[in-house]
């Protein structure tokens, strides 16, 4: 797996989106077509919470950050723009 | 190609034969398939079966064992230990006269001491933590409050249910301090080397034909001489 510092913001909206093409098995460029408000948790059926749990192992992987209970919340999973301002706030705090 | 093994009695429980899936013609090359574990059991199935055609045709018998709990198996889940199915595993591959072998995600924490390979090798730990994250997501959805700590506690005292699949206190233990090792003549097949995502991430099974033709390629020219 590759473990990706220094991620700027292009970087890791590329590398985010990829992951969530990943897990959900998407055409890529139905992810790379996410804009921030676009709705993940409760809008794509194929997110469950085991789906999430794989999508948030695999940022920990791929990002090198941990991710704890806490941290998980609806909003955070709510929408794209969510995501990509927790994980950029992971890897910011690091 | 159905067809059954025997693991060895464990305490307390009937002998009983386990489902065994073979491409078996009696060949030189006999390649033990170990599988992946719980859910990823399911998003894997089909592509393991694929490999197991592929190298059925380029020559291998391949044989895959159900672990005892799991897939068709009778025995309880619950009862289940590491080293019940490393036990298991191991006699699996001498009854079938295995020659090689190929482990599957979490499967490498129980492959014989054969030569042959791991295929993106998952930990215990790793195994655990993807899992109880379900589960306290899930709840969190259902407004319980379960943390992971709490959980982890839980499992080791009295065993634990995630995500469907009971696991019990030995076998929870056990998988904390798990980590794949490679015996000599092993070697790891990580997942960049099958030109796409790995199928355990996706959230219902899926397959893909290119992955399982590398993967397969990669075990043949491993098996003619070449670099694995």
């Amino acid at each position: 797996m590759t473990v990706s510092h220094n991620l700027d913001g292009a970087a890791l909206d590329l590398e985010l989106k990829g992951l969530i093409a990943d897990v959900l098995g998407l055409d890529p460029e139905q992810a790379q077509a996410f804009g921030p408000d676009s709705g993940l948790f409760g809008h794509l059926p194929e997110l469950d919470s085991m789906a999430v749990a794989g999508l948030l192992t695999e940022m920990e992987d791929r990002l090198g950050i941990v991710i704890e209970d806490d941290d998980v919340d609806g909003e955070m999973l709510e929408t794209y723009g969510g995501l990509f301002a927790f994980a950029e706030a992971k890897l910011g705090g690091r | 190609m159905l067809s059954t093994w025997t693991p060895p009695a464990a305490e307390g429980t009937p002998a009983g034969g386990e489902l065994l899936v073979a491409f078996d013609r009696g060949r030189k090359l006999r390649l033990l398939v170990c599988p992946a574990w719980f859910d990823e059991a399911n998003k894997l199935r089909r592509f393991t079966i694929e490999v197991m055609r592929r190298l059925d045709r380029a020559g291998v018998d391949c044989l895959l064992p159900d672990l005892p709990g799991c897939n068709e198996s009778l025995a309880p889940l619950a009862d289940q230990t590491l080293e019940g199915w490393g036990a298991g595993m191991a006699t699996a591959a001498e009854s079938l006269r295995a020659t090689h072998v190929l482990a599957i995600r979490a499967g490498a924490l129980v492959a014989p001491a054969l030569p042959g390979w791991h295929y993106a090798a998952q930990s215990g730990p790793k195994t655990l933590r993807g899992m109880i994250r379900a589960r306290t997501i899930a709840a969190r959805e259902a407004g319980l409050a379960e943390t992971s700590e709490a959980l982890m506690a839980e499992g080791r005292a009295a065993g634990l249910t995630l995500g469907g699949w009971t696991i019990g206190p030995a076998l929870f233990a056990a998988l904390e301090g798990a980590e794949p090792v490679l015996a000599p003549g092993q070697s790891d097949l990580a997942q960049s080397a099958l030109g796409g995502p790995g199928l355990w991430l996706r959230a219902e099974p899926d397959e893909d034909a290119a992955q399982a033709d590398r993967l397969a390629a990669r075990i043949v020219q491993s098996l003619a001489g070449g670099p694995a």
